[in-house]
């Protein structure tokens, strides 16, 4: 997956794939969600005819879907407005319904909304209200959800198909870092529609704190990706550090610029890659040119890791006995 | 991956993988005489591996993995890794396909113009297409018909035709090379794969203008119904895998063929009733 790093970093590169060469990026970028991305970057490259023809899909598939992102938004945005709530729009609908650089060829799942927890109620009944149906039916899945998660558990729009998470904070109350979800809501700023998306630099704190401190790192190498286009597009320096020590999260974010500036070149000064930065990048990169799934014992310590951050040890060892006996 | 396989159809090229070598050798006899990949390039990448490790040697067992994948997709024993192949390829096309707006329908062509041939699984319109193929028409695909938007004509997808055991005995004059190995004990049944014949291989880079809709049923009296425009819209919409991802291309796409084409449902007893109602609805419609 090196070369889909090299082809986003720097599109000249794919001046010297052959047709192998092009369909192993191709492949890797699509399992990565980056294909859009990379049709994007290669923009007036030397590029085969066919493979021409992959990325012009890639690209219409996410206008496509940034279409049916800002139609979510504007659906939960229409069952919300009523409780005269705030409403922020957490990562790529944030991005298109910006228009942000990072928001270009990003492929967009469900719909992330933050608002405020003493609100949480109404907003689910809202939702609940207009056909947003519970996706899981485990009483104690939906329990975990509600004690542990900083968010409800997913919900799905029986006409739609859609899925909506409604967080109340970034991270789940049990990790260790605590951002501040007041601060989070109370700097967000309001679009021209009413909704709301975060501060710029609280976007990147985020997209670090997703990547860094929830999570095993699957489609790592996009949530980076994020990362670099919101940092040139933002900037980073001492505003974004304030940010990140507000919220407790500067581990995350100075790891997230020194991966960012190793895999991607981005342009800002992020210090030195460190020892444990390298096994990062090597997990970041686990895939080869047929989408396979690469180094398994990294994926494997990264996957033990995902639930090691998010809980204390016995809290977890509960979690999984309890989900080991299903 | 040890072993792989490119192959054209039509528009669309795919880059088989697999951990075995066997699949990869009966798709190469099934598909002798396909195109090479345009610039040697796939639009999809399919994986046959085993699901775990050790299921390489032991009771071997072929997962279908690739580009776009469902979770529910149950591995096939290694005998029937061809059809693992054929089923991940159709994967692929329902789930990633986005130039053409895709319908679950069969097609055959004559002098430029399209049948399009869609209805319920077991409807009889892949067989039918087949027979068809083999009488004079030009078989464009059974299992996938592609409308381009630009243009509303049909493009060729003439993928190897998956025929249930009891239909091969209709096919009596096929060459011998022809077949694909007898897969029994598959999901589906026993069945058998047939190559389109040679003139569907080499056409298949010659689109056709959609010059009919038929909906076939099978085990009824011969009888012919028409088919109203808003009713033909709902139903190809269900037949479409792709038409919400297309968003308002699909809608285009569909609009115009759906206005454009004349449409009827046919019932029919057997396939030989069924060929001749095809052939008098055809000089009736688009002759």
């Amino acid at each position: 997956m090196k070369a889909l790093a090299r082809a986003l970093r720097d599109p000249s590169s794919v001046a010297s794939l052959d047709a192998a060469g092009w369909m192993d990026l191709l492949t890797a970028a699509r399992a990565e969600q980056l294909i859009a991305s990379l049709a994007l970057r290669v923009e007036g490259q030397p590029v085969p005819p066919r493979a021409a023809e992959i990325l012009a899909d890639a690209r219409a598939a996410a206008e496509q879907g940034r279409v049916r992102a800002l139609w979510e938004a504007e659906m939960a945005w229409r069952a919300l407005a009523p409780l005269d709530v705030p409403v922020v729009l957490l990562k790529g609908t944030a991005f298109v319904a910006a228009d942000m650089e990072a928001g270009q060829g990003r492929f967009i799942g469900d719909l992330d909304i933050l608002v405020p927890r003493d609100r949480l109620d109404e907003v689910e009944q809202a939702l609940l209200g207009v056909g947003w149906v519970w996706v899981k039916d485990n009483p104690y899945d939906a329990l975990y959800y509600r004690q542990w998660m900083h968010e409800l558990p997913p919900l799905i729009h029986r006409d739609r198909d859609r899925m909506i998470d409604v967080h109340h904070t970034i991270l789940p109350p049990t990790a260790k870092p605590k951002p501040d979800a007041a601060a989070l809501i109370g700097d967000s700023i309001a679009l021209p529609t009413g909704l709301r998306i975060l501060l710029p630099h609280d976007i990147i704190v985020h997209a670090a704190a997703h990547l860094f401190a929830d999570g095993d790192l699957a489609g790592g190498m996009r949530n980076l990706w994020d990362i670099d286009r919101l940092v040139r597009q933002f900037g980073a320096g001492e505003a974004l550090m304030e940010r990140a020590r507000l919220h407790g999260l500067v581990p995350a974010v100075t790891r997230a610029l020194r991966l960012t500036a190793h895999i991607y070149g981005t342009p800002v000064d992020a210090g030195r890659l460190r020892l444990s930065d390298r096994f990062y990048a090597r997990r970041l990169l686990a895939r080869d040119g047929w989408g396979r799934e690469t180094r398994k014992l990294t994926r494997l310590a990264f996957y033990i890791r995902s639930h090691w951050i998010r809980m204390p040890p016995l809290l977890l060892a509960r979690h999984l006995w309890i989900k080991a006996r299903r | 991956m040890n072993h792989s396989f490119g192959l054209r159809v039509g528009p669309v090229g795919f880059r088989v993988g697999s951990a075995w070598r066997a699949p990869i050798a009966e798709l190469e006899q099934l598909y002798r005489g396909y195109p090479p990949l345009a610039d040697g390039i796939a639009d999809f990448t399919v994986r046959l591996e085993p699901q775990t490790p050790w299921r390489r040697w032991i009771r071997p067992s072929v997962a279908i993995h690739g580009d776009f994948t469902l979770p529910e997709a149950m591995p096939l024993a290694l005998a029937h890794g061809l059809l693992a192949a054929e089923m991940a390829m159709n994967l692929q096309m329902a789930l990633g396909q986005r130039r053409y707006l895709l319908l679950h329908a069969s097609a055959v062509e004559r002098d430029g113009r399209a049948l399009i041939m869609t209805g319920e699984s077991g409807a009889g319109k892949s067989t039918l297409a087949a027979l068809l193929g083999e009488r004079g028409w030009r078989l464009m695909g059974d299992e996938f018909a592609l409308v381009d938007p630009d243009t509303g004509a049909i493009h060729a997808f003439p993928r190897a035709i998956s025929l249930k055991n009891e239909s091969t005995a209709l096919f009596p004059d096929v060459a011998a090379d022809r077949w694909g190995p007898i897969l029994a004990g598959t999901p589906k049944g026993t069945i058998r794969h047939l190559r389109p014949n040679a003139e569907a291989i080499a056409m298949v880079d010659q689109p056709a203008r959609p010059a009919l809709v038929l909906f076939p049923r099978f085990g009824f009296e011969p009888a012919v119904r028409d088919v109203g425009e808003a009713e033909l819209f709902v139903r190809l919409t269900q037949a479409s895998t792709n038409y919400v991802t297309m968003g308002e291309e699909g809608f285009r796409a569909l609009s115009t063929l759906v206005t454009q084409t004349p449409t009827r449902a046919i019932d029919y007893p057997d396939t030989g009733a069924a060929v001749e109602m095809v052939e008098s609805l055809w000089q009736e419609f688009a002759a």
